[in-house]
Parts: C-alpha cells; structure tokens; sequence
C-alpha cells in the first residue's frame, strides 16, 4: 500500500471517471500539482458522480487485444490473478538480447490470443522433442491474459557500471533507481530486475503458463531474479469494476485512475513527449512488495482501523461522508475534530494531498508463513506513471508520517520503463529501443 | 541416484525392448579403449611422454588407420590420456595412469584433424595438440554415422568402466582397512567414473539403487547400501565401522555392473534421451544438494554428469552436424557456457563443497543447466526423425 493503497484507495468514486480529471480541470491547467486540501476534495467528488458510466466490459474469458499504441496491462480493467516475473540478462550479446524479445513477442501474442506458446504446440510436435508449450492451459481460454514487459534501469548500465548492449545513451533519464524511504526494509534479492514481465489474467493457471513459459524461451539469455503471485486484484482500473477489498479488508482503489479517462492517463499515466522518443506512448511501472503485520492489525479495533485508513470499513465512505464515491472532505470536522485525520493513509495519499496521481494495479498476495507462524501477505503493490519521481515518489513521501506504516514493512522495490505497445505482426517489444 | 531414478528415466518400454547387447570388442587395455573395435591391428606404435606439465606425443601426423599410443606418465599426478575428434568427440582414451605407469589406447583414426590431450590430476580441457590424419576420407551413410555414435560411446562406457572399477576397489580397501581419510579423498574420484556412465548404469534398474540409492528410498524392509551408506558413516559417524560388509557389497556390485554396461550398446535414441538425463541429473540432484548430502561433494558429480553428456551427444556428433549444424553450435556454445561457469569452482585438487556455494553462485550453474537441457532436449528428435 503505499500510497493509495487502502485508504486511499478507498478514495475514489465511481466508477466513473477519474476523480482527478475534474480535479485538475477545475484548477485548471494544472497538473499534479499540489493542489488546496479542502476545495479540491469536494470537486472531486462531484466530478466522479457525474461521469458517465462505462460500458459492460468484456466476459473474464475472452481475449484481450495483444496489439496497440499501448501494451495491455495497464488500463486494462484488472483482471484477478498476476503472475509477475523481474529477470536478469546474462548475456552481453545485444542481438541475442534483441531476439529474445522478438520471441518472446511471439509468444505472447499467440498465448493473449488463447493459444499455445509456440506454433506446434502442447501435443502437436515430435513425439520426441520437448513440445512447445507446457501444456498446462489447454482447454483453458484466454482469460483476459495480458502480458506487459518493462526495462530496468540495469539493462542500459549494470550495477558496477557496464554499458553492455551499447544502451547507456539510450536510458530514459527518469528511469533510475528508487530512493530509499524510511521504514524500508528492502531484500535485494527480490528487488530490481534487468527486464519485468507482468502477466494478468482472470484465470491463475494461465497467467503461470504464460510466465513459465515465456522463461523457458528465454534460458541461457535471461535468468529469473524474483517473482511473485498475485491474487485479487486490490484496484479497480475501470469505472466498470467493482471497487475489491485488500488484506486489511477494506475497499481499495476506490479513487484510482481509470481507464475512461483518457486526459487524465495522458497527463498521469502515458510518456509523451519529453522523454526518451522510444517509450512515448509507454510508461513507468514501480513494484513494491508490501507486508501486512495482519496480526496486529486485526486485533486492533474497528475504530482505529478506519481511523488508520480514513474511510468506513463496511461501506467504503471516506470518514465523514456516507457512500463509498462521496468526496473525501478534508475539510470535515466532527466534535471538533477532522473526519478524515491529518495521519490517515487517505488523508495523505489522496492526490488532493499528495499533488500527483499514479495508476495502481495492485494484487494482494499470501506466500504462506513466516515461520513464527505469522501470514505471510500483504500487498504487491503495482503502478504505472509518466514518471516515477513525480509518481510513486512523490505519493511515497508524503507517507512518512502515515499511521498505516504501523502495519506495513515494504520488502521490496523495482522500476521498470515499459515501452509501447506492439503496433502489428512485424513489431516487437523494444523494437525502438534496440533498432533505433 | 533417487527414488524418482527408478523410471528409467531415459527409456520407454519401446526403448527398453529396443536395447541391444553386443560382443565387447576388447579393444584396448587396461582401463583404455581404443576406436579398433574388433581388435585391429595397430600400424605402429606412437609415444606419449606425460608429465604434470606437457604431452608429448611422439607424431603429429599419422595415416588413416589403427593406430597405438603408449602413454607413460612421469609426472607426481595421475593422469588420463584423450585423442579427440571435433567438438571433444573421443576416439578413444586411457584413464587412471598411475605416476611412474605406461599404458597402451588402441584407436583407428579416419582421415582428419583431432587433437590429443593428457590430464595431470584428471581435470580440465588438459594438454592439448595437434594429430593430422591423412588418407582416404570416410564416406558413412545416415545410419552408419548413427551406428557409428553406438560404436563411440560405447568405447567410452568400456574406458570409463575400468576406471570405476580400480577407484571403486581402492575406495573400498580405504574402507576396510578402516582408513577414514583416504576413504573420503577416494569416494568423489570413484564416484566421477559411475555419475558419467549413469544412463548405462540405470539400464540395469535394480544394481542402480543397490549402488547409489540414497537414504529414505529404500522400500520398507530394504536396506541402505552403497556409496551414500558408506558415505554417511564417513561424513556424520567420521568412522568405517560397520561397513565392511556394505563396501563389499558395492564392489560387487559395480563388478556386476561394470560387466554388464560393457556388453550393452545403447540405441542413438538412448544416448540423445542418456544426454538429457545426465543434465537432469545435476538439475534434480547435484543443484540441490541432494546427491551428496553428507559430503557435499557434489560438484564432483556435476563435473561427471556434464562430461558424461557431452560424451554422449559428441559421439552423435558427425550425424548432427548433417542433420542440423545450428543446433550443434548452439549445444557447444552452451556445455563451453556451463563449463565455464562450473570452472569457477575448481579448487586444489577438486571443487569448491556444495554446503559453501552462495544462492547467486548455485543459480548461475542452474541457469546454465537449464539452458544447456532446452538445446541437449532438441537432439532426440533431430536423431528420431532421421
């Protein structure tokens, strides 16, 4: 939760649009800017309320568009299960590092499509070679699979400064690691990553077989760094969707961007101009792993919970107000207090006060236990911005003093620029970064 | 070796039935065998001198033909004498000379360029040289390249059968004579000999688990026997007591072995399926740790495994390069990527233990493993759809 998480999460309207288009555009040209606490809250509100409502989206089964200006995965209405994969490059060999995306570009675009990885499939090759595919998806249908790859900051310059692929020059100059906030607990071990790949689904089995075997395509070019299951999907990125609960069991994602509005993705979201000429049209994808301290935070009391969060458990409302997409009023005093506490994670993630808006697309994820016994869950938290110093950073900090930190550890941290979409059957991911 | 092993897991029950026996062709003395099968006559006899830091073979270009090199090793190390064709392909080798022995490698050379090789302390790529062979050039068919390849590894089974043999019973002597230290010294060498030949080796399903079942496989009211039995008394007990009866049950039965896998010839299709699962090997069993869990001399099998591969597949080697040269460069880039990577854990007269490898350096050999499996995986088809 960083950020938007829960609380703020909880923030947002409607299914409509985003309350921070209206936000901005009442201010005017504005920007993410640091925008007045008070006024802004009530306009939000209002501006969601009225949004026209989204029209049905697709049945979970079927598939999504591979090709277009930007990759799926983004705006995509969030599918519920993720299977999420940071890998490092082994070789040094830019071309084979250019072959591999074309492959995996393949692939991926056959599996988004509900077919195998390869062309003779599962069951349709020698009986005596290895086939394909893994097998495990036959049968199943799409899904609503999206496969969204990324680039670190270490493909272009390895961590002791190496230029390998001749791509130094060519790093986007926002692309850089995260800084250090506090309360980090950071394992490098499961953070960073050359390369990403983030594949959605509404089914788990086919976003494992996407992953598995999109990095058996890559053995001997790129070894798996990390990876992480998700589940639940703990933000709705379209007004069509139904705003879910995270771990902490509140809603989550209520005011995030959505995908209706496109102004405001253009301004939060997608890189325009100003930035490096092949990742116009992409964007920037921070993880964090966020661990719940569930234990705690389910012993303490309703009142502290919401107090923590800024919003009503049961209905979503931020405090003070009635329904889930009221706006949060800031303003709002009751008994002399402010409904919505200057420490509460909504109070001090919402763009209201955090001056900027970023795209989450988080899951919740459970790996088990600790070993004392204790759930091992949280949130893997996923956003997409034009620029993650103006993005996640900004919101990040602005968490220092959030009551929420109490029951959250960050333990890992990742950047990734994610280049635009595959555009035809002759394009591939990074085409522009690597033969421009 | 695990319980999982007992599959077979290089043969189907086609394959099974598929698997022939042959005359051994006695070529060869000593632990080395020589590419005269049938027991040509040699054309000459050619000198190596050995020591720890050269290889002087006596001719750097012969004729086509039989031909015998006399190897003599006058250096502190043991060592192992190697002609090899492109790609590391053995025509033919002496292993285990003692310092101060001259063994004899019976090998019939076609036309062509090879290089000869000694290995002082039995390790590495050795010292390498340059044998021309002149004459008319062979002219084999498909399939007589691919009963070629059964012909060639079988040479090598038959080289690495001799060797196992002589370690086994040093090691098992070490063992009886209840002397602990030279045990341990002894079991990674004695093991290197059985982890290459393993895909013969579990063509005989029940000698396997007898000689290198690991504890916990054994069905209920078996026992625990074998290297890993005789290892465990050495690593946790730190003592031989007991074991006399075990160590002479394993040599027994790597005798009953021995003899067996020299009478076998493995199909082509087994030796691509044997490659494969000499990787799988290390993937399952020498990665994790598991294969030698009480004295983490697992690098040493890994070395094993991975030489045995490659002697597998190298012996398919003039058929593949036929049938498709880009897989064969892409399986030489990657048993050199895996070597590589392996050789940043030789140490003084062995490898690094497995219990003092770091995650990162246990993932680096996994990922060259797995790719080297994705590339090793292709062959069987490549030899199936001929």
């Amino acid at each position: 939760m960083t950020e938007p998480s829960p609380t703020e999460a909880a923030a947002d309207p409607r299914p409509a649009g985003l309350s921070r288009r209206r936000l901005l555009g009442a201010l005017g040209a504005g920007t993410a800017g640091v925008l007045a606490a008070g006024a802004a809250g009530g306009v939000i509100g209002r501006a969601t309320a009225d949004d026209a409502p989204a029209a049905a989206g697709p049945a979970p089964t079927d598939a999504v568009p591979f090709h277009g200006e930007h990759q799926a995965g983004i705006v995509t209405p969030a599918q519920d299960r993720l299977h999420f994969v940071a890998l490092d490059v082994t070789t040094d060999d830019r071309e084979e590092l250019a072959q591999l995306l074309r492959d995996w570009t393949a692939a991926a675009r056959r599996m988004t499509a509900g077919q195998d990885a390869g062309p003779d499939g599962a069951v349709g090759g020698s009986e005596w070679a290895p086939p394909d595919d893994t097998g495990e998806a036959i049968g199943l249908p799409a899904s609503g699979l999206t496969l969204t790859v990324g680039f670190g900051p270490t493909l272009f310059t390895t961590a002791d400064g190496r230029d390998r692929f001749g791509l130094a020059a060519r790093r986007p100059a926002p692309l850089v690691e995260l800084p250090a906030f506090p309360g980090d607990q950071i394992d490098p071990a499961i953070s960073g990553g050359d390369l990403c790949i983030q594949a959605c689904a509404n089914d788990p089995q086919v976003a494992v077989h996407a992953v598995r075997n999109l990095v058996r395509i890559g053995a001997g070019v790129v070894s798996v760094r990390w990876s992480q299951l998700g589940f639940g999907r703990t933000s709705s990125t379209s007004t069509a969707q139904a705003t879910p609960r995270n771990l902490f069991g509140f809603k989550d994602g209520t005011d995030n961007l959505k995908a209706e509005n496109g102004s405001a993705l253009d301004r939060f979201v997608w890189v325009g101009d100003g930035d490096a000429d092949w990742l116009r049209g992409g964007s920037y994808l921070v993880t964090r792993r966020i661990r719940m301290l569930v234990e705690p935070w389910d012993s303490s009391p309703l009142r502290e919970q919401e107090l923590t969060i800024g919003r009503a458990k049961g209905s979503g409302a931020p405090l003070g107000q009635r329904a889930e997409f009221d706006p949060v009023d800031f303003t709002k005093q009751v008994d002399g207090e402010f409904a919505v506490p200057e420490t509460s994670h909504v109070f001090l993630a919402h763009p209201t006060n955090s001056g900027t808006a970023i795209l989450r697309r988080g899951y919740s994820f459970v790996d088990g236990t600790d070993g004392l016994g204790r759930l091992d869950a949280g949130l893997f938290f996923i956003a997409f911005q034009k620029d993650p110093e103006t993005g996640f950073v900004q919101v990040q900090r602005n968490l220092r003093l959030d009551a929420m930190n109490e029951y959250v550890r960050h333990t890992s941290s990742a950047v990734f620029a994610c280049p635009p979409g595959v555009r035809d059957d002759a394009d591939w991911w990074g085409r522009a970064l690597l033969e421009g | 070796m695990s319980v999982r092993d007992r599959r077979l897991p290089l043969l189907t029950a086609g394959l099974l039935a598929a698997l022939t026996t042959a005359a051994c062709g006695g070529a060869g003395s000593g632990s080395g065998s020589g590419g005269a099968s049938g027991g040509g006559e040699a054309a000459d006899t050619v000198a190596v001198a050995a020591t720890d830091d050269a290889c002087d073979v006596a001719s750097s270009e012969l004729a086509a033909g039989t031909h015998s090199f006399s190897v003599t090793n006058s250096g502190q190390q043991v060592t192992e004498f190697y002609v090899y064709a492109e790609g590391d392909r053995v025509m033919g080798e002496v292993e285990n000379i003692a310092p101060g022995l001259t063994r004899e490698l019976l090998v019939e050379l076609p036309a062509g360029d090879y290089e000869t090789a000694c290995k002082p302390g039995m390790v590495g790529d050795g010292i390498r040289g340059d044998l021309t062979v002149t004459g008319e050039a062979q002219s084999l068919s498909e399939d007589e390249t691919l009963a070629q390849a059964s012909t060639d590894y079988q040479r090598y089974v038959q080289s690495q059968t001799g060797a196992l043999l002589e370690q086994t019973t040093a090691f098992v002597d070490a063992v009886k004579a209840g002397d602990v230290e030279g045990a341990k010294a002894l079991y990674p060498v004695a093991r290197t000999y059985w982890e290459r030949i393993e895909p013969v080796a579990e063509v005989f399903g029940d000698l396997d688990p007898l000689i290198d079942g690991r504890e916990g496989d054994q069905a209920e009211g078996e026992d625990f026997t074998g290297y890993h039995r005789i290892e465990q008394a050495l690593w946790v007990g730190g003592t031989t007591e007991g074991m006399t009866p075990y160590a002479d049950q394993l040599l027994a039965n790597v005798q009953e072995i021995v003899d067996l896998a020299n009478e076998t010839t493995l199909e082509p299709l087994q030796l691509a399926n044997g490659a494969k699962a000499l990787l799988d090997e290390i993937a399952t069993g020498k990665i994790t740790g598991e294969e030698d869990r009480y004295s983490h001399t697992d690098l040493w099998d890994f070395a094993a495994n991975l030489e045995g591969s490659e002697a597998a597949v190298q012996a398919l080697r003039p058929f593949l390069e036929e049938a498709d040269p880009d897989l064969v460069a892409e399986i030489d880039e990657r048993f050199a990527a895996t070597e590589a990577e392996l050789e940043q854990y030789r140490t003084e007269g062995g490898w690094t233990l497995h219990d003092q490898l770091t995650q990162e350096q246990l993932q680096g050999l996994s990922d060259s493993i797995t790719a080297l499996s994705e590339s090793v995986s292709q062959v069987a088809a490549v030899v199936a759809d001929r």
